[in-house]
């Protein structure tokens, strides 16, 4: 059983390692320039030899990405809980937010540079514009699927409705709440990395798009490279939380082991 | 109709939708209870039993007709009452100490004392938990613990507060046999002790007549009572009770009453 555990764990690594052994060999097998694909063992030495400018601009993205999300889950869950509460904002305020989720964000970021100029500012509302609605989304779903029949049973007991809210409503919603920050923060990443792309001086997009002007292809590979392994490490620390937070929603699942 | 009934429902009529679709749910209910009554109420399904219970609670107001509960008229959802549904309906994030505790939280004055006075309120929850046998379970989850815990711990919820009146929405309904007959004592027992006013609920004939001092029957939609039976057999009635020739009669001559119901 403990053994069993053990290789559960390790399996994502090997599978990992297997991916990039299998793209090394096969750039050596059939010749594949640099500037088309890179071998990864390529990519990991330009990494090493760039360390101090990725570093830099790592710092840069992740600095955008954590404040654009917090301010997401911050946005989407006041949104969430209202329209979840309310009939009135739910029908006067989702046909809104649908449009708004529809908007390709790359088309936004023109206009936000037109408002607050190019760098850290459009990169937080770029995270933050993409992020927020998958948190009001499950927030607000959360709040809606609560049984009639608890609802009865706090208001026969005289709960108003903050009480019935914040008794039921809120502790209800977060497994739903912590489901949609998974989503989030790779959707926060997509867009600060997006808007460095087009607008900014820093961050990994500037990076990856001006090694890119320069055919530096390594170096965008080894920019890509540091976003997924961002992505992945702040999605791990969310599912901790989540962990934490709903040990009660995830009662028996391999999840909670 | 008696002046000092605890609840009096007076030409009481429930209709949903509007004009066309409009669906007449209960007619012309007459009801009086008195204090420390248990009154069941059983009939056809889709009678509009349900409707009773939020009609009675105000949840849902009238179309027609007055209701009054403790002499007040009803006009919306009254406070401090307990209600058990079919389904549990307890918190999965809470302990089942936690879960029954609820209304201490709600129901004034005790939402104002729980904080000061927690250490009381929490020996009033164990003591009731240990009355109905989950004194090891306070602090298990809903989902660790077994159907038939679960609607002990709803019943334990329904009453800790020491409401005045209780509803009861088929409590019982969704456990094997073996577990309801179990939990009809219990509630036995809890009413014995507390004496509250109830209403219960059922299709369970058996489960009326056990409980009930007084068994209504309702008519199929829209629903009306036409027929009452007092059952006076002494407490506590026990499982042996049933099997009595008394008892076995009184449940005959309700399943006739809904059998005629049916065929209409």
């Amino acid at each position: 059983m403990k053994r069993k555990k053990q290789l559960q764990s390790l399996v994502p690594w090997l599978v990992t390692l297997a991916l990039f052994l299998f793209w090394e060999l096969t750039c050596w097998l059939f010749k594949v320039p640099p500037f088309v694909l890179p071998r990864p063992s390529l990519i990991f030495t330009t990494m090493y030899q760039f360390r101090g400018q990725i570093w830099f601009h790592s710092l840069q993205t992740l600095f955008t990405t954590i404040i654009g999300f917090g301010l997401a889950v911050g946005g989407g869950l006041l949104i969430g809980l209202a329209v979840g509460a309310s009939r009135i904002v739910y029908t006067s305020l989702y046909p809104l937010l649908i449009g708004f989720n529809s908007i390709p964000k790359v088309a936004l970021v023109p206009v936000i540079v037109i408002w607050f100029g190019i760098g850290t500012i459009p990169a937080i509302i770029t995270a933050f514009s993409i992020a927020f609605f998958p948190i009001a989304v499950n927030v607000a779903t959360g709040l809606a699927t609560i049984e009639p029949e608890m609802r009865d049973v706090l208001r026969s007991l005289g709960a108003s409705r903050y009480e019935i809210l914040t008794k039921v409503g809120i502790p209800r919603s977060t497994p739903y709440l912590f489901a949609s920050l998974k989503i989030a923060i790779t959707l926060s990443f997509i867009g600060s990395v997006i808007s460095e792309t087009v607008a900014s001086n820093q961050g990994i997009g500037y990076l990856m798009l001006s090694a890119s002007s320069r055919f530096e292809v390594p170096l965008v590979f080894a920019g890509l490279l540091v976003v997924g392994a961002m992505g992945i490490a702040m999605y791990a620390i969310c599912v901790l939380f989540e962990q934490r937070m709903t040990k009660w929603a995830f009662r028996g699942s391999e999840l909670s082991a | 109709m008696a002046d000092n009934a605890f609840v009096d429902l007076h030409n009481v009529s429930l209709a949903y939708g509007e004009d066309e679709e409009r669906i007449l749910a209960v007619e012309n209910l007459n009801l009086a209870i008195e204090k420390g009554d248990f009154v069941a109420v059983v009939g056809p399904s889709g009678c509009g039993k349900s409707s009773l219970m939020k009609l009675v609670t105000g949840l849902l107001p009238p179309t027609g007709g007055t209701i009054f509960v403790d002499g007040r008229q009803v006009t919306g959802p009254i406070e401090g009452v307990g209600m058990a549904f079919q389904s549990s309906t307890l918190m999965p994030w809470r302990t089942t100490l936690d879960n029954i505790m609820l209304p201490f939280e709600i129901v004034k004055p005790h939402k104002h004392r729980l904080r000061t006075n927690r250490s009381e309120y929490v020996a009033a929850g164990e003591r009731i938990l240990q009355s109905v046998g989950l004194g090891n379970f306070t602090h298990k989850y809903p989902w660790q613990l077994s159907g038939g815990m679960q609607q002990r711990a709803n019943l334990c919820r329904a009453l800790i507060h020491e409401p005045q009146l209780l509803m009861l929405d088929e409590p019982f309904g969704a456990l094997d046999a073996f577990t309801r007959e179990e939990l009809w004592s219990v509630m036995q027992n809890l009413w014995l002790e507390k004496r509250f006013t109830a209403v219960l609920v059922t299709h369970d004939l058996r489960e009326a007549a056990y409980l009930s001092d007084t068994v209504h029957v309702m008519s199929k939609r829209p629903g009306q009572f036409i027929f009452s039976k007092k059952i006076d057999i002494p407490r506590p009635r026990t499982l042996e009770t049933t099997f009595t020739p008394q008892f076995i009669d009184i449940v005959h001559s309700l399943r006739e009453k809904i059998s005629n119901e049916h065929e209409l």
